[in-house]
């Protein structure tokens, strides 16, 4: 780009209300199964609730999910380790966007593989990692901006030096990570079943789930 | 701002854009706003890619509601077109972004199962619509005007007329979800969602201008409204090989 007007202010966040199913929902708009049949890696699901401040199910909540692949590479040209992307309407491949709404009990299901690690520094060759984890952002009545969080798994070593957790109080951290779930018969088929909880606003600072605050543009200069 | 109420501090983003969780005069706030603060996390790839948006193939119909319910009629209510561009923080267009709309028909009413206030629905409307931002940035929907509707908020609460819009920008940290007003409306200074935009110059952001330019002759008038994101269009650490990365064409 040349030379630009005047930085523009930002466009301020409203609710997605209660009546977003019809469009944002619609069959080729849903995201349930985030990786078709056939995609490598760990087959997981994770189960769990949206809550809020009393404990009851958020009847009207939509989950989107980003996520790496099974090697831990985003299929985004910022990802210096993918390139071109693949053909992102072409049926069945595996984007890493997921998106799911919660039924009336505020429950909700995603089926997908297990992201690798990925880079934690956004140079190219950076050193350290990031634990597997899927990136969520979560929507509501009520909620007049969307709220990021992240899911972690409770069967990965990995965590214990995991640099964004490293971030959270010790106390909190567990709110980030989904329990794997043992002996549960699937359907659809997985190899992994997990539990993950959304609490919205928690009775006490173990309860409610930590959301994120993700710097823009300006943060940096 | 006519709306005295009890405002959280936990706040998302830019303080003076984005709402605070906890807005009490909109009540579904009130249970579901977060108590603690936000955990600050650095810029990583996770943060720094995002969806292209994943989504099947657009057609060019599914940007004009007036005529997209599949029915072969055509929506009643005021034809219009709405119009504008997709901007990063920087001010450069968003080219390829999803914009995914919602909205009630021209009598303030959703097809949604639990929309129940009794207006009339209209069998050619379905109140969806969605459309990729072409090289320049810049969306265009043909539609119908919506209505205004009564919710149970507080006593005698309308919901001043709105489009609801979804967009992807270049980043997962640029999702946006907000909703378009137009100008004019009596409604805007009595409602709590749209006054929980904390400053004026960000709740005017929010609205719509009538636009004579957009206007088309005997046909639809025209209004014009931009979205800026947060974070900016990421430059591939290679030059680009092929195709547009994101797929799909404007």
């Amino acid at each position: 780009m040349t030379a630009r007007a005047a930085t523009p202010g930002l466009t301020g966040s409203q609710t997605v209300g209660p009546f977003f199913h019809d469009c944002l929902m619609r069959a080729d708009a849903r995201r349930d199964v985030l990786a078709p049949g056939g995609t490598p890696g760990t087959r997981i699901r994770v189960e769990g609730r949206v809550l809020d401040g009393d404990g009851v199910g958020v009847e009207d909540a939509m989950l989107e999910v980003w996520q790496a692949d099974h090697l831990g590479r985003y299929h985004h040209p910022a990802d210096p380790r993918v390139g071109p992307l693949l053909d992102q309407s072409m049926e069945g491949a595996f984007t890493g966007f997921g998106r799911v709404a919660t039924d009336a009990a505020g429950r909700f299901e995603l089926t997908t593989v297990k992201p690798g690690a990925v880079p934690f520094d956004a140079a190219v060759d950076g050193t350290r990692a990031q634990a597997p984890h899927l990136n969520l952002a979560v929507f509501a009545r009520g909620l007049l901006n969307h709220l990021f969080t992240r899911v972690y798994f409770d069967d990965e070593a990995a965590n214990a030096d995991d640099p964004v957790l490293a971030l959270v109080p010790a106390g909190r951290r567990g709110t980030l990570v989904a329990q794997l779930v043992e002996g549960r018969a699937s359907e659809p088929a997985v190899d992994r079943a997990y539990r993950f909880d959304v609490v919205l606003q928690g009775s006490d600072a173990a309860a409610e789930t930590v959301f994120f605050d993700v710097p823009g543009a300006a943060s940096r200069g | 701002m006519s709306i005295t109420t009890t405002i959280g501090e936990i706040v998302r983003g830019d303080a003076s854009v984005f709402p605070p969780y906890l807005y009490e005069a909109y009540r579904s706030t009130v249970r579901r706003a977060p108590r603690l603060p936000l955990v600050e996390v650095p810029l990583t790839l996770s943060e720094l890619t995002g969806p292209g948006p994943a989504v099947s193939e657009i057609t060019p119909e599914d940007a004009d509601l007036t005529r997209n319910a599949g029915t072969g009629g055509e929506a009643v209510g005021q034809r219009i077109i709405v119009t504008g561009r997709v901007l990063d923080e920087r001010g450069a267009p968003v080219p390829h972004a999803l914009v995914e709309v919602w909205q009630a028909n021209a009598a303030g009413r959703y097809v949604h199962r639990r929309d129940q206030w009794p207006a009339p629905l209209d069998p050619h409307f379905l109140g969806i619509g969605r459309c990729r931002t072409n090289a320049r940035g810049e969306y265009r929907f043909v539609t119908v005007r919506p209505g205004a509707y009564p919710w149970g908020n507080h006593p005698n609460a309308w919901r001043p007329a709105h489009i609801h819009f979804s967009l992807f920008g270049p980043a997962w940290g640029a999702r946006l979800v907000t909703q378009m007003y137009f100008a004019d409306d009596p409604l805007h200074a009595l409602d709590p969602i749209f006054n929980a935009v904390p400053t004026e110059d960000a709740r005017r952001r929010l609205v719509a201008a009538y636009a004579h330019d957009v206007t088309e002759p005997s046909w639809a008038l025209g209004w014009r409204w931009d979205v800026v994101l947060a974070g900016e269009v990421a430059t591939p650490f290679e030059p680009a090989r092929g195709a547009d990365p994101r797929g799909g064409a404007a």
